[in-house]
Protein backbone atom coordinates (compact mmCIF):
# COMPACT_ATOMS: atom_id res chain seq x y z
CA UNK A 1 0.00 0.00 0.00
CA UNK A 2 1.53 3.33 -1.43
CA UNK A 3 0.39 5.16 1.95
CA UNK A 4 1.78 2.87 4.40
CA UNK A 5 -1.28 2.83 7.05
CA UNK A 6 -0.35 -0.95 7.76
CA UNK A 7 3.09 0.04 8.73
CA UNK A 8 1.92 2.44 11.29
CA UNK A 9 -0.29 -0.01 12.92
CA UNK A 10 2.46 -2.97 13.04
CA UNK A 11 5.33 -1.22 13.80
CA UNK A 12 3.63 0.22 17.08
CA UNK A 13 3.86 3.48 15.72
CA UNK A 14 0.79 4.47 17.15
CA UNK A 15 2.22 4.02 20.78
CA UNK A 16 5.17 5.95 20.27
CA UNK A 17 2.80 8.68 18.74
CA UNK A 18 0.88 8.65 21.63
CA UNK A 19 3.54 9.14 24.01
CA UNK A 20 4.94 11.89 22.04
CA UNK A 21 2.09 13.60 22.12
CA UNK A 22 2.18 13.07 26.06
CA UNK A 23 5.34 14.63 25.87
CA UNK A 24 3.91 17.62 23.99
CA UNK A 25 1.12 18.32 26.73
CA UNK A 26 3.44 18.13 29.79
CA UNK A 27 6.22 20.50 27.83
CA UNK A 28 2.94 23.02 26.72
CA UNK A 29 1.05 22.79 30.24
CA UNK A 30 4.82 23.35 32.24
CA UNK A 31 6.07 26.11 29.83
CA UNK A 32 2.48 27.77 29.85
CA UNK A 33 2.55 27.59 33.98
CA UNK A 34 5.94 29.15 33.76
CA UNK A 35 4.76 31.64 31.08
CA UNK A 36 1.91 32.84 33.33
CA UNK A 37 3.83 33.25 35.86
CA UNK A 38 6.93 35.37 33.87
CA UNK A 39 4.02 37.55 32.31
CA UNK A 40 1.96 38.50 35.59
CA UNK A 41 5.09 39.95 36.72
CA UNK A 42 6.31 41.96 33.82
CA UNK A 43 3.06 42.74 33.00
CA UNK A 44 2.47 44.37 36.35
CA UNK A 45 5.67 45.86 36.18
CA UNK A 46 5.01 46.90 33.15
CA UNK A 47 1.48 48.39 34.48
CA UNK A 48 2.84 49.74 37.41
CA UNK A 49 5.54 51.82 35.63
CA UNK A 50 8.33 50.70 37.64
CA UNK A 51 10.99 52.53 35.99
CA UNK A 52 14.92 50.86 35.79
CA UNK A 53 12.98 47.35 35.58
CA UNK A 54 9.87 48.60 32.78
CA UNK A 55 13.15 49.17 30.67
CA UNK A 56 14.00 45.48 30.73
CA UNK A 57 11.00 44.53 30.38
CA UNK A 58 9.88 46.16 27.41
CA UNK A 59 13.84 45.06 25.69
CA UNK A 60 12.37 41.42 26.78
CA UNK A 61 9.02 41.01 24.91
CA UNK A 62 9.93 43.49 22.12
CA UNK A 63 13.19 40.77 21.17
CA UNK A 64 10.85 37.89 22.14
CA UNK A 65 8.21 38.49 20.30
CA UNK A 66 9.97 40.46 16.89
CA UNK A 67 12.70 37.26 16.37
CA UNK A 68 11.25 34.01 15.20
CA UNK A 69 10.93 31.34 17.94
CA UNK A 70 13.03 29.11 15.69
CA UNK A 71 15.97 31.50 16.31
CA UNK A 72 15.31 32.14 19.68
CA UNK A 73 15.48 28.08 20.68
CA UNK A 74 18.50 27.26 18.34
CA UNK A 75 20.19 29.89 21.16
CA UNK A 76 19.25 28.13 24.13
CA UNK A 77 19.96 24.64 22.78
CA UNK A 78 23.12 25.40 21.33
CA UNK A 79 24.67 27.68 23.62
CA UNK A 80 23.49 25.50 26.81
CA UNK A 81 24.60 22.07 25.04
CA UNK A 82 28.52 22.41 25.90
CA UNK A 83 27.76 24.20 29.32
CA UNK A 84 25.27 20.96 30.43
CA UNK A 85 28.11 18.13 28.69
CA UNK A 86 30.78 19.93 30.57
CA UNK A 87 29.07 19.88 34.15
CA UNK A 88 27.88 16.47 33.34
CA UNK A 89 31.28 15.34 32.72
CA UNK A 90 32.68 16.85 36.15
CA UNK A 91 29.80 14.49 37.52
CA UNK A 92 31.19 11.51 35.35
CA UNK A 93 27.99 11.31 33.19
CA UNK A 94 29.32 11.33 29.69
CA UNK A 95 27.05 12.13 26.90
CA UNK A 96 24.22 13.17 28.93
CA UNK A 97 22.31 15.17 25.79
CA UNK A 98 19.01 12.73 26.98
CA UNK A 99 15.42 13.53 27.08
CA UNK A 100 15.20 15.25 30.48
CA UNK A 101 17.71 17.97 29.88
CA UNK A 102 16.33 18.20 26.49
CA UNK A 103 13.04 18.39 28.32
CA UNK A 104 14.26 21.26 30.60
CA UNK A 105 15.84 23.61 28.04
CA UNK A 106 12.84 23.07 26.09
CA UNK A 107 10.60 24.31 28.85
CA UNK A 108 12.68 26.97 29.48
CA UNK A 109 12.75 28.51 25.57
CA UNK A 110 9.36 27.76 25.05
CA UNK A 111 8.48 29.58 28.45
CA UNK A 112 9.97 32.51 27.60
CA UNK A 113 7.96 32.90 24.20
CA UNK A 114 5.28 32.37 26.29
CA UNK A 115 6.29 34.56 28.87
CA UNK A 116 6.50 37.93 26.41
CA UNK A 117 3.03 37.28 24.82
CA UNK A 118 1.47 36.48 28.40
CA UNK A 119 3.26 39.92 29.72
CA UNK A 120 1.06 41.85 27.13
CA UNK A 121 -2.14 40.15 27.76
CA UNK A 122 -1.83 40.75 31.77
CA UNK A 123 -0.78 44.56 30.90
CA UNK A 124 -3.81 44.54 28.76
CA UNK A 125 -5.83 42.87 31.32
CA UNK A 126 -4.37 45.61 34.03
CA UNK A 127 -5.02 48.48 31.82
CA UNK A 128 -8.61 47.64 31.51
CA UNK A 129 -9.56 47.45 35.28
CA UNK A 130 -11.43 51.15 35.59
CA UNK A 131 -9.45 53.27 37.54
CA UNK A 132 -12.08 54.20 39.53
CA UNK A 133 -12.07 50.77 41.52
CA UNK A 134 -8.97 51.11 42.88
CA UNK A 135 -9.22 54.50 43.61
CA UNK A 136 -12.71 53.74 45.61
CA UNK A 137 -10.76 51.34 47.53
CA UNK A 138 -8.00 53.12 48.37
CA UNK A 139 -11.06 55.73 49.43
CA UNK A 140 -12.45 53.50 52.08
CA UNK A 141 -8.59 52.86 53.21
CA UNK A 142 -7.95 49.19 52.06
CA UNK A 143 -4.78 48.42 52.19
CA UNK A 144 -2.42 47.78 49.23
CA UNK A 145 -2.08 44.06 49.12
CA UNK A 146 -5.71 43.51 49.90
CA UNK A 147 -6.74 45.72 46.83
CA UNK A 148 -4.73 43.57 44.79
CA UNK A 149 -6.14 40.52 46.09
CA UNK A 150 -9.84 41.31 46.25
CA UNK A 151 -10.08 44.12 43.62
CA UNK A 152 -7.49 43.64 40.52
CA UNK A 153 -6.86 40.23 41.01
CA UNK A 154 -9.96 38.84 40.41
CA UNK A 155 -10.71 41.29 37.70
CA UNK A 156 -7.45 41.22 35.86
CA UNK A 157 -8.43 36.61 35.90
CA UNK A 158 -11.22 37.59 33.88
CA UNK A 159 -10.67 39.85 31.30
CA UNK A 160 -7.32 38.40 30.63
CA UNK A 161 -9.07 34.37 30.04
CA UNK A 162 -9.76 35.06 26.47
CA UNK A 163 -5.86 36.67 25.80
CA UNK A 164 -4.66 33.86 27.33
CA UNK A 165 -6.86 31.55 25.45
CA UNK A 166 -4.57 32.73 22.52
CA UNK A 167 -1.37 32.40 24.07
CA UNK A 168 -1.93 28.65 24.96
CA UNK A 169 -3.23 28.09 21.43
CA UNK A 170 0.10 29.51 20.42
CA UNK A 171 2.60 27.77 22.95
CA UNK A 172 1.06 24.29 22.50
CA UNK A 173 1.59 24.88 18.73
CA UNK A 174 5.33 26.34 19.15
CA UNK A 175 6.54 23.38 21.17
CA UNK A 176 6.62 21.48 17.73
CA UNK A 177 9.60 23.92 17.02
CA UNK A 178 11.27 21.58 19.70
CA UNK A 179 11.70 18.68 17.71
CA UNK A 180 14.15 19.97 15.50
CA UNK A 181 16.72 20.15 17.96
CA UNK A 182 15.61 16.29 19.12
CA UNK A 183 13.26 16.82 21.79
CA UNK A 184 11.10 12.97 21.72
CA UNK A 185 7.35 15.08 21.29
CA UNK A 186 4.66 14.23 18.86
CA UNK A 187 6.51 16.42 15.84
CA UNK A 188 9.72 14.38 16.80
CA UNK A 189 7.88 11.07 17.16
CA UNK A 190 6.35 11.69 13.53
CA UNK A 191 9.25 12.65 11.84
CA UNK A 192 11.27 9.67 13.03
CA UNK A 193 8.21 7.45 12.16
CA UNK A 194 8.38 9.43 8.58
CA UNK A 195 11.92 8.59 7.92
CA UNK A 196 12.23 5.21 9.09
CA UNK A 197 8.29 3.83 7.08
CA UNK A 198 9.52 6.00 4.26
CA UNK A 199 5.75 6.89 4.53
CA UNK A 200 5.90 10.58 5.68
CA UNK A 201 2.03 11.62 4.51
CA UNK A 202 0.90 9.42 7.09
CA UNK A 203 2.80 10.18 10.04
CA UNK A 204 2.40 13.88 9.59
CA UNK A 205 -1.45 14.12 8.34
CA UNK A 206 -2.06 11.57 12.33
CA UNK A 207 0.49 14.54 13.99
CA UNK A 208 -1.98 16.86 12.33
CA UNK A 209 -5.18 15.20 13.70
CA UNK A 210 -3.60 15.28 17.09
CA UNK A 211 -2.47 19.16 17.33
CA UNK A 212 -6.00 19.61 16.00
CA UNK A 213 -7.38 17.66 18.44
CA UNK A 214 -5.53 19.33 21.39
CA UNK A 215 -6.23 22.53 20.38
CA UNK A 216 -10.11 22.17 19.84
CA UNK A 217 -10.53 20.16 23.50
CA UNK A 218 -8.41 22.82 25.47
CA UNK A 219 -10.34 25.33 23.48
CA UNK A 220 -13.34 23.97 25.05
CA UNK A 221 -12.10 24.25 28.34
CA UNK A 222 -11.26 27.37 28.12
CA UNK A 223 -14.89 28.00 26.91
CA UNK A 224 -16.07 26.29 30.25
CA UNK A 225 -13.40 28.38 32.49
CA UNK A 226 -14.61 31.63 30.75
CA UNK A 227 -18.47 30.47 31.45
CA UNK A 228 -17.46 29.93 34.84
CA UNK A 229 -15.77 33.45 35.43
CA UNK A 230 -18.61 35.56 34.04
CA UNK A 231 -20.04 37.32 36.35
CA UNK A 232 -23.23 36.67 37.98
CA UNK A 233 -25.73 39.48 38.24
CA UNK A 234 -28.39 39.77 40.42
CA UNK A 235 -31.63 39.38 38.90
CA UNK B 1 32.98 39.92 19.80
CA UNK B 2 35.85 40.52 17.33
CA UNK B 3 35.39 42.92 14.42
CA UNK B 4 36.59 39.98 12.41
CA UNK B 5 33.66 37.72 13.05
CA UNK B 6 31.20 40.44 12.25
CA UNK B 7 32.85 41.17 9.01
CA UNK B 8 31.87 37.57 8.22
CA UNK B 9 28.90 36.84 9.29
CA UNK B 10 26.94 39.98 8.64
CA UNK B 11 27.13 39.56 4.55
CA UNK B 12 26.89 35.76 5.16
CA UNK B 13 23.06 36.04 7.14
CA UNK B 14 22.44 39.53 5.33
CA UNK B 15 22.53 36.78 2.03
CA UNK B 16 19.38 35.10 3.62
CA UNK B 17 17.50 38.50 4.49
CA UNK B 18 16.42 39.01 0.45
CA UNK B 19 14.83 35.21 0.66
CA UNK B 20 13.18 35.82 4.03
CA UNK B 21 11.46 39.15 2.38
CA UNK B 22 11.17 37.17 -0.76
CA UNK B 23 8.78 34.04 1.11
CA UNK B 24 7.44 37.04 3.64
CA UNK B 25 6.24 39.07 0.04
CA UNK B 26 5.09 36.34 -2.22
CA UNK B 27 3.29 34.36 0.49
CA UNK B 28 1.24 37.45 2.02
CA UNK B 29 0.30 38.68 -1.48
CA UNK B 30 -1.21 35.24 -2.01
CA UNK B 31 -2.36 34.64 1.38
CA UNK B 32 -4.13 38.19 1.81
CA UNK B 33 -6.37 37.30 -1.35
CA UNK B 34 -6.78 33.95 -0.15
CA UNK B 35 -8.40 35.21 3.21
CA UNK B 36 -10.40 38.06 1.98
CA UNK B 37 -11.75 35.03 -0.57
CA UNK B 38 -12.38 32.74 2.77
CA UNK B 39 -13.44 35.94 5.15
CA UNK B 40 -16.42 36.51 2.06
CA UNK B 41 -17.19 32.98 1.82
CA UNK B 42 -17.47 32.99 5.87
CA UNK B 43 -20.47 35.75 6.26
CA UNK B 44 -22.07 33.54 2.97
CA UNK B 45 -25.48 32.72 4.05
CA UNK B 46 -24.76 29.34 2.06
CA UNK B 47 -24.20 26.77 4.95
CA UNK B 48 -21.89 24.77 2.51
CA UNK B 49 -19.61 27.61 1.83
CA UNK B 50 -19.37 29.29 5.50
CA UNK B 51 -18.76 25.41 6.70
CA UNK B 52 -15.80 25.17 4.75
CA UNK B 53 -14.67 28.82 5.52
CA UNK B 54 -15.10 27.50 8.85
CA UNK B 55 -13.34 24.12 9.21
CA UNK B 56 -10.51 25.66 6.94
CA UNK B 57 -9.79 28.21 9.23
CA UNK B 58 -9.96 25.50 12.16
CA UNK B 59 -7.70 23.05 10.87
CA UNK B 60 -4.76 25.70 9.72
CA UNK B 61 -5.19 27.90 13.09
CA UNK B 62 -5.14 24.46 15.11
CA UNK B 63 -2.19 22.82 13.34
CA UNK B 64 1.32 23.86 13.75
CA UNK B 65 3.19 25.53 11.06
CA UNK B 66 5.87 23.18 10.77
CA UNK B 67 3.59 19.76 10.79
CA UNK B 68 1.85 22.24 7.71
CA UNK B 69 5.26 22.58 5.85
CA UNK B 70 6.43 18.84 6.52
CA UNK B 71 3.05 17.18 5.52
CA UNK B 72 3.34 19.26 2.07
CA UNK B 73 6.85 19.13 1.70
CA UNK B 74 7.78 15.12 2.54
CA UNK B 75 4.46 13.87 2.59
CA UNK B 76 2.72 15.33 -0.41
CA UNK B 77 6.01 14.38 -2.45
CA UNK B 78 5.72 10.84 -1.51
CA UNK B 79 2.45 10.66 -3.44
CA UNK B 80 2.83 9.54 -6.90
CA UNK B 81 0.19 12.03 -8.42
CA UNK B 82 2.03 14.83 -7.38
CA UNK B 83 5.33 13.51 -8.86
CA UNK B 84 3.69 12.75 -12.24
CA UNK B 85 1.69 16.28 -12.47
CA UNK B 86 4.60 18.72 -13.32
CA UNK B 87 2.59 21.97 -12.12
CA UNK B 88 2.26 19.96 -8.29
CA UNK B 89 5.86 19.38 -8.47
CA UNK B 90 6.51 22.64 -9.22
CA UNK B 91 4.91 23.83 -6.06
CA UNK B 92 5.75 20.93 -3.73
CA UNK B 93 8.86 19.63 -4.85
CA UNK B 94 11.33 22.79 -4.45
CA UNK B 95 11.80 23.97 -1.05
CA UNK B 96 11.16 28.01 -1.55
CA UNK B 97 7.82 26.86 -3.31
CA UNK B 98 6.67 24.87 -0.95
CA UNK B 99 7.39 27.33 2.11
CA UNK B 100 5.32 30.13 0.02
CA UNK B 101 2.26 27.50 -0.44
CA UNK B 102 2.26 26.56 3.22
CA UNK B 103 3.07 29.93 4.66
CA UNK B 104 0.47 31.46 2.05
CA UNK B 105 -2.19 28.89 2.89
CA UNK B 106 -1.65 29.45 7.20
CA UNK B 107 -1.80 32.86 6.88
CA UNK B 108 -4.70 32.99 4.66
CA UNK B 109 -6.92 31.43 8.21
CA UNK B 110 -5.41 33.85 10.51
CA UNK B 111 -6.35 36.58 7.89
CA UNK B 112 -9.96 35.22 6.97
CA UNK B 113 -10.56 35.88 10.82
CA UNK B 114 -9.09 39.22 10.87
CA UNK B 115 -10.63 40.64 7.76
CA UNK B 116 -13.70 38.96 9.31
CA UNK B 117 -14.17 40.81 11.95
CA UNK B 118 -13.57 43.63 9.79
CA UNK B 119 -16.19 43.09 7.22
CA UNK B 120 -18.64 42.25 10.43
CA UNK B 121 -17.88 45.79 11.84
CA UNK B 122 -19.38 47.55 9.00
CA UNK B 123 -23.33 48.76 10.05
CA UNK B 124 -26.04 47.00 7.73
CA UNK B 125 -27.23 50.49 7.03
CA UNK B 126 -24.70 51.22 4.88
CA UNK B 127 -24.48 48.75 2.79
CA UNK B 128 -28.67 48.94 2.96
CA UNK B 129 -27.99 52.82 1.65
CA UNK B 130 -25.77 51.92 -1.37
CA UNK B 131 -28.25 48.83 -2.20
CA UNK B 132 -31.21 51.73 -2.34
CA UNK B 133 -28.65 53.64 -4.75
CA UNK B 134 -28.94 50.76 -7.22
CA UNK B 135 -25.43 49.68 -6.74
CA UNK B 136 -24.18 45.97 -7.85
CA UNK B 137 -22.99 43.81 -4.44
CA UNK B 138 -19.56 44.09 -6.40
CA UNK B 139 -19.36 47.89 -6.38
CA UNK B 140 -20.60 47.89 -3.12
CA UNK B 141 -18.16 45.72 -2.15
CA UNK B 142 -15.15 47.69 -3.64
CA UNK B 143 -16.55 51.15 -2.61
CA UNK B 144 -18.35 50.80 0.78
CA UNK B 145 -17.79 47.35 2.45
CA UNK B 146 -14.11 46.31 2.12
CA UNK B 147 -12.63 50.22 2.17
CA UNK B 148 -13.93 50.29 5.55
CA UNK B 149 -13.27 46.63 6.53
CA UNK B 150 -9.40 47.30 5.76
CA UNK B 151 -9.57 50.40 7.69
CA UNK B 152 -10.80 48.40 10.84
CA UNK B 153 -8.76 45.33 10.48
CA UNK B 154 -5.65 47.19 9.81
CA UNK B 155 -3.84 47.30 13.14
CA UNK B 156 -4.40 43.23 13.62
CA UNK B 157 -3.35 42.61 9.94
CA UNK B 158 0.14 44.26 10.83
CA UNK B 159 0.42 41.55 13.60
CA UNK B 160 -0.15 38.95 11.39
CA UNK B 161 2.60 40.42 8.80
CA UNK B 162 5.39 39.76 12.02
CA UNK B 163 3.88 36.70 12.25
CA UNK B 164 4.44 35.98 8.59
CA UNK B 165 7.94 37.39 8.61
CA UNK B 166 8.62 34.99 11.89
CA UNK B 167 7.22 32.08 10.43
CA UNK B 168 9.34 32.02 7.38
CA UNK B 169 11.68 31.16 9.53
CA UNK B 170 10.34 27.58 9.42
CA UNK B 171 11.51 26.97 5.76
CA UNK B 172 15.16 26.77 6.71
CA UNK B 173 13.64 22.97 7.99
CA UNK B 174 13.31 22.42 4.38
CA UNK B 175 16.26 23.38 3.19
CA UNK B 176 15.93 26.93 2.91
CA UNK B 177 18.92 29.05 3.12
CA UNK B 178 17.17 32.10 4.55
CA UNK B 179 18.29 33.93 7.62
CA UNK B 180 17.66 31.16 10.38
CA UNK B 181 19.11 28.68 7.56
CA UNK B 182 22.32 30.92 7.69
CA UNK B 183 22.31 31.37 11.21
CA UNK B 184 21.96 27.81 12.24
CA UNK B 185 25.14 27.39 9.99
CA UNK B 186 27.16 29.68 11.07
CA UNK B 187 26.54 28.76 14.79
CA UNK B 188 27.43 24.93 14.27
CA UNK B 189 30.26 26.17 12.09
CA UNK B 190 31.78 28.89 14.41
CA UNK B 191 30.25 27.99 17.89
CA UNK B 192 29.68 31.84 18.33
CA UNK B 193 25.82 31.22 19.45
CA UNK B 194 24.84 34.79 21.10
CA UNK B 195 26.84 36.91 18.33
CA UNK B 196 25.12 35.04 15.41
CA UNK B 197 21.81 35.02 17.41
CA UNK B 198 22.52 38.57 17.91
CA UNK B 199 23.10 39.49 14.09
CA UNK B 200 19.79 37.35 12.52
CA UNK B 201 18.18 38.64 15.64
CA UNK B 202 18.80 42.77 14.69
CA UNK B 203 18.15 41.34 10.89
CA UNK B 204 14.22 40.08 11.88
CA UNK B 205 13.73 43.39 14.15
CA UNK B 206 14.49 46.06 10.85
CA UNK B 207 12.61 44.00 8.43
CA UNK B 208 9.17 43.79 11.48
CA UNK B 209 10.27 47.83 12.19
CA UNK B 210 10.37 48.52 8.37
CA UNK B 211 6.61 46.57 8.16
CA UNK B 212 5.04 47.94 11.17
CA UNK B 213 5.98 51.55 10.31
CA UNK B 214 4.45 50.96 7.01
CA UNK B 215 1.39 49.67 8.63
CA UNK B 216 1.42 52.85 10.43
CA UNK B 217 1.62 55.26 7.61
CA UNK B 218 -1.12 53.25 5.95
CA UNK B 219 -3.16 53.59 8.82
CA UNK B 220 -2.83 56.85 9.27
CA UNK B 221 -3.62 57.51 5.75
CA UNK B 222 -6.82 55.55 5.77
CA UNK B 223 -8.23 57.60 8.71
CA UNK B 224 -6.61 60.81 7.34
CA UNK B 225 -10.55 62.12 7.85
CA UNK B 226 -10.62 61.72 11.98
CA UNK B 227 -9.10 64.71 14.32
CA UNK B 228 -5.70 64.44 15.34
Amino acid sequence: MELGLWQVWEGGWIAAILRGAAVTIALGVASMAFGIVIGVACGLIKWARLFPLTLAVDFYTSIVRGVPELLIIYLLFFSSVEFVAQVAAAFGYEGLAGNGYAFVIAVIAIAAISGAYSTEVVRGALAAIPGGHVEAARALGIPGGRIFRRIIAPQMLRIAVPGMNNVWQTTIKDTALVSVVGLQELMRAASVGAGSTRSPFVFYFIAAVVYLAITLVSQGGFDWIERLLRPRTRK
Amino acid sequence: MDLDFIRLAVPTLAKGLGLTALLTLASVAVGFNLGLALAVMRLSKNRLVSGFAKGYSTVFRGTPLLVQLFLFYYGLGQLAFVRDNPVLWWIVGDGVHCAVMALALNTAAYTSEILRGGLMSIPGGLVEAAQACGMSRLLCFRRITFPLAIRQALPAYGNELVLVVKGTSLASTITVLEITGHAKRLMSQTFAILEVFAIAGVLYLLINLVLITLVRLLEARLTRYLPR
